[in-house]
């Protein structure tokens, strides 16, 4: 609402739509579903004005202005997508892809890592029109087990960069030179575990063209299937972001933050992120155990015996020493209806209140 | 915590205490970090230099489970400078007035002495805490696992009530739980003086409630916590039913669980891996994981979520619910027939006045924070907005008392423990994930240069730690992270178990173990005959688990 209490609007697309003070032009327009091509904006960074793709027509502007630097303002009128500004586009497209080896990315590289070759697709743009040169150099040296740093396919639109010291406040990722010879590096230009690089993965979220990819995912890249994902929260501390774990199979290939997860808008940490494999580890009990009583060695069982067995011995020690000799201990980590069934195995099954959890420790 | 995530990046300042958020917390933190950015202040208490205290304004290097002090002496301070908030203490309050002369005696000098930090840096935090519209705490087990967690709490919510900074949008007092669902364990009834929803077992209308229930008479008293029944082992407690818990590892005195566990007559474990406390148990049942199960977890901020399956479990693995179900089924009692998770969180909403208003379906979009009292309520992402649910908050009249045991000449490091940021506390599942060795591959003791030198011992090279309870060999780092005369270790290694040192007093009211100090000797010991053997077992007299 303006400042006496009328609606703000603008026209867009010749359709007059309200707004709400400080949204910008791109704003409004995704609001209004208008699909403006953009290649350096992540709704959770300040705006940067770099790509030129989300550029607008504005009525009485010289120029052509980015979407998403410009405020809306009372009785602008905008046009997204005329044929002069679509023409612009695909020829930024042209350059953009100009300085780009691969235009195939595997999904699994990230989130955003399809942003560019959609485009491409949408505009028919042809890579090979200029004569681009690749900015930044590639750290396939760099042997860390979790980011993959094929610069080659960077197109400098510094979302890593922003996404590391807006969202994470690490500001590991940094910038040296210009135009062509732009390149995104590390402090001192060395590994990322010699850098402020917490791993949290942030970067290989956000980038559009691959450049950045998730290694611990690109490595399930030949698991047969199709990738479907499940909304699921983060195994590890109590803040509990949402994940969209992706698997193919029986198989977990990768796990995705939750751009609309409440605890965590979009981030997670190095764990959350790629702390997932120790479910199919080789490790995993698979079939109950019981102690043999000749050898007094754990051995696998039969769910029918590891129960029978259980409950006799739990029995005849209720038999023996009485209903509050039995003590149970439910788990920070497993789901409330483990903690709740096992609370209700004491008081439901025993009647005592001898139940209690890991926090303690 | 009072107030939700979303209010992290809304204070003026930010008190951060006993919490090494950047580690055990990373995506919380980086919404303080944001705060920052935006022109928030922040102020940091912690013996060690965390990477917080790099990013604060005033940082409060205090001496292990000196808190108490530090804070009474800030409440002394906006006491002192009329930093009140007293329509809120009129309103909402209760013993305003005799907490206000109780901490006219503690001065900055004075908690100076104890917790070893300047007075006027003191004196600086006190202003800047007092002096803010929107001041929040945040803490985590830095300040619960202490023999006066209790009392560092309440000192906590002193400064909360005294300033009126709580039930507003950044402000509260916050603490940070460590694991996934250990809010939920709580909500779920698994306390031994709770019911599902925190209803006391001790009040007659509750018991009442469960009887009828659970269709069987309940006991009317409390139930031990989980350090007596270790305690009463083989004596009182007989068998136990220990759940995704590494008992040994993980908590306090090693040897001591040990012990407890293996005089038990019956020990029955649920778990993903064959863990150290499982190699110990009679039966072990095979759990299904995390992606593998259906269920509900709470967080931090009371948030209700769904937990959903995506791949099947290894084998015949079975969620703990199905497990428990069965086994009651087996012990021949009624009511033990559920056949879904959906089925067993329902029972839990219908018993629990905090849930009334969930169920399995309305949870499916994470929007609830509890408490939720009837369906079409829209949740609690703040609590007290409206005054106290219990009338007022009660000022609580608090002294400092010393750590149980204290650095001396045969112990005179303090030892604390923690977490890092890329093992998840015993490593079952960190540990079990590629590429986490990368980042972390063995714990490494921090120590200060100073100490490195006055004791002889090297950078990378062994020290032995030892405590009353016991000895452990670890290779040292030197870092100017750890004060003078501190130490500091993760428990998150099973060849360098600190836990075999720890154990020395326990909150009286929660029992909670005094994890955070533990006066240790440290001396240089000559590497492990071959490295990749722990070389403990000796040491500890008797053999490490495989």
């Amino acid at each position: 609402m303006g400042r006496n209490g009328t609606a703000l609007t603008l026209t867009l697309d010749g359709e007059r739509v309200a707004f709400r003070r400080g949204e910008t032009i791109f704003e409004v327009a995704e609001r209004h579903g208008k699909e403006i091509p953009t290649l350096c904006y992540d709704p959770r960074l300040e705006p940067f004005g770099g790509c030129r793709l989300c550029v607008v027509e504005l009525e009485g502007a010289r120029n052509p202005v980015a979407s998403c630097t410009t405020k809306a303002e009372p009785g602008m009128v905008v046009r997204t997508r005329t044929a002069s500004i679509e023409v612009q586009r695909r020829v930024l497209m042209e350059m953009v892809a100009s300085e780009n080896r691969d235009t195939d990315v595997d999904p699994l590289h990230g989130y955003a890592s399809q942003e560019m070759a959609t485009l491409l697709d949408r505009y028919d743009a042809r890579t090979g029109r200029f004569d681009g040169a690749l900015s930044g150099e590639s750290r396939f040296d760099d042997d860390n087990p979790f980011i993959k740093r094929d610069y080659d396919n960077c197109i400098s639109c510094y979302r890593c960069v922003r996404v590391c010291a807006e969202q994470e406040g690490d500001y590991a990722i940094s910038i040296m030179n210009r135009g062509f010879d732009t390149k995104i590096t590390t402090e001192f230009g060395g590994f990322l575990n010699d850098s402020a690089c917490t791993f949290c993965g942030q970067c290989i979220q956000t980038c559009p063209t691959g450049a950045l990819g998730d290694l611990k995912a690109l490595a399930n890249r030949d698991v047969p299937g199709e990738t479907e994902t499940t909304r699921t929260i983060c195994p590890y501390c109590g803040v509990g972001c949402s994940v969209d774990v992706m698997t193919r199979g029986d198989q977990i290939v990768g796990v995705l933050p939750a751009m609309d997860g409440p605890a965590n808008e979009g981030a997670l940490c190095v764990k959350g992120q790629f702390a997932f494999d120790f479910v199919h580890h080789r490790e995993r009990l698979s079939t109950p155990f019981v102690r043999d009583l000749e050898s007094g060695k754990l051995r696998p069982a039969s769910w029918d015996e590891a129960l029978d067995r259980a409950a006799t011995d739990l029995r005849r020690v209720v038999g023996k020493h009485g209903r509050e000799s039995v003590y149970a201990v439910a788990s920070g980590r497993a789901p409330h209806e483990a903690a709740y069934m096992l609370q209700r195995f004491i008081r439901a099954g025993l009647g005592t209140n001898h139940i209690d959890n890991c926090s303690r420790a | 915590m009072s107030n939700p995530l979303a209010d992290m990046d809304k204070p003026d300042v930010i008190f951060c205490i006993g919490t090494n958020m950047t580690e055990c917390h990373p995506v919380a933190a980086t919404r303080l970090k944001r705060a920052l950015t935006r022109g928030a202040k922040m102020i940091v208490a912690d013996p060690r230099r965390i990477g917080l205290a790099d990013i604060s304004d005033v940082y409060l290097p205090i001496r292990v489970g000196s808190d108490v002090s530090l804070l009474l002496a800030m409440a002394h301070v906006i006491a002192r400078d009329g930093l009140l908030d007293d329509s809120f203490m009129e309103e909402h309050t209760t013993e305003g007035e005799g907490f206000l002369e109780h901490v006219a005696r503690f001065t900055p000098e004075w908690a100076s002495g104890i917790c070893g930090v300047p007075a006027e840096d003191i004196e600086a935090a006190a202003l800047l805490y007092g002096g803010a519209d929107r001041a929040a705490i945040y803490y985590t087990v830095g300040i619960t696992e202490h023999i006066c967690g209790v009392d560092n709490v309440q000192s906590l919510c002193n400064l909360a009530l005294m300033t009126g900074n709580l039930g507003r949008e950044g402000t509260g007092v916050n603490p940070m739980r460590g694991q996934n669902n250990i809010q939920g364990a709580g909500d779920a009834g698994a306390l031994p003086n709770n019911y599902p929803g925190f209803q006391s077992v001790t009040v007659p209308a509750h018991q009442e409630k469960f009887a009828r229930a659970y269709g069987r008479p309940v006991d009317l008293e409390e139930g031990m916590t989980k350090v007596t029944a270790l305690d009463l082992a083989g004596d009182r407690i007989r068998a136990m039913i220990i759940d995704g818990e590494n008992t040994v590892v993980s908590d306090p005195d090693r040897q001591h669980c040990e012990h407890a566990l293996k005089s038990l007559d019956c020990l029955v474990v649920i778990d993903i891996f064959m863990s150290e406390t499982a190699e110990m148990a009679d039966v072990v049942f095979p759990a299904t994981a995390w992606a593998e199960t259906d269920g509900v977890c709470t967080n931090t901020e009371r948030r209700v979520q769904r937990l959903r399956a995506a791949v099947p479990p290894p084998g015949e693995a079975r969620p703990d619910w199905w497990i428990l179900s069965r086994l009651g089924e087996r012990m021949g009692w009624e009511g033990f027939g559920f056949q879904s998770a959906r089925e067993v969180f329902n029972e839990l909403c219908s018993l629990s006045p905090i849930y009334a208003g969930l169920d399995w379906d309305r949870i499916a979009r994470s929007e609830y924070q509890w408490p939720v009292p009837e369906p079409g309520h829209p949740g609690t992402p703040r609590l007290h907005e409206d005054g106290f649910i219990n009338g007022r908050g009660i000022f609580k009249m608090l002294t400092y008392r010393d750590p149980e045991e204290t650095v001396n000449e045969d112990y005179p490091i303090w030892l604390t423990t923690g977490r890092r940021l890329p093992a998840y506390h015993t490593r079952t599942q960190t540990g079990r994930s590629e590429g986490l060795d990368y980042l972390l591959s063995e714990e490494r003791l921090e120590v200060h240069p100073d100490d490195i030198a006055g004791l002889g011992l090297q950078n990378g090279g062994w020290a032995e730690l030892s405590s009353p309870r016991g000895c452990v060999h670890v290779k040292v780092r030197a870092t100017t992270r750890s004060p003078r005369g501190t130490v500091f270790a993760s428990f998150a290694f099973n060849d360098v178990p600190v836990n075999v040192l720890t154990g020395g007093g326990y909150d009286p009211v929660t029992q909670t173990a005094a994890l955070k100090a533990c006066p240790v000797a440290l001396k240089p010991v000559a590497p492990p005959p071959a490295l990749g053997q722990t070389g403990l077992g000796g040491a500890l007299g008797r053999t490490a688990p495989p």
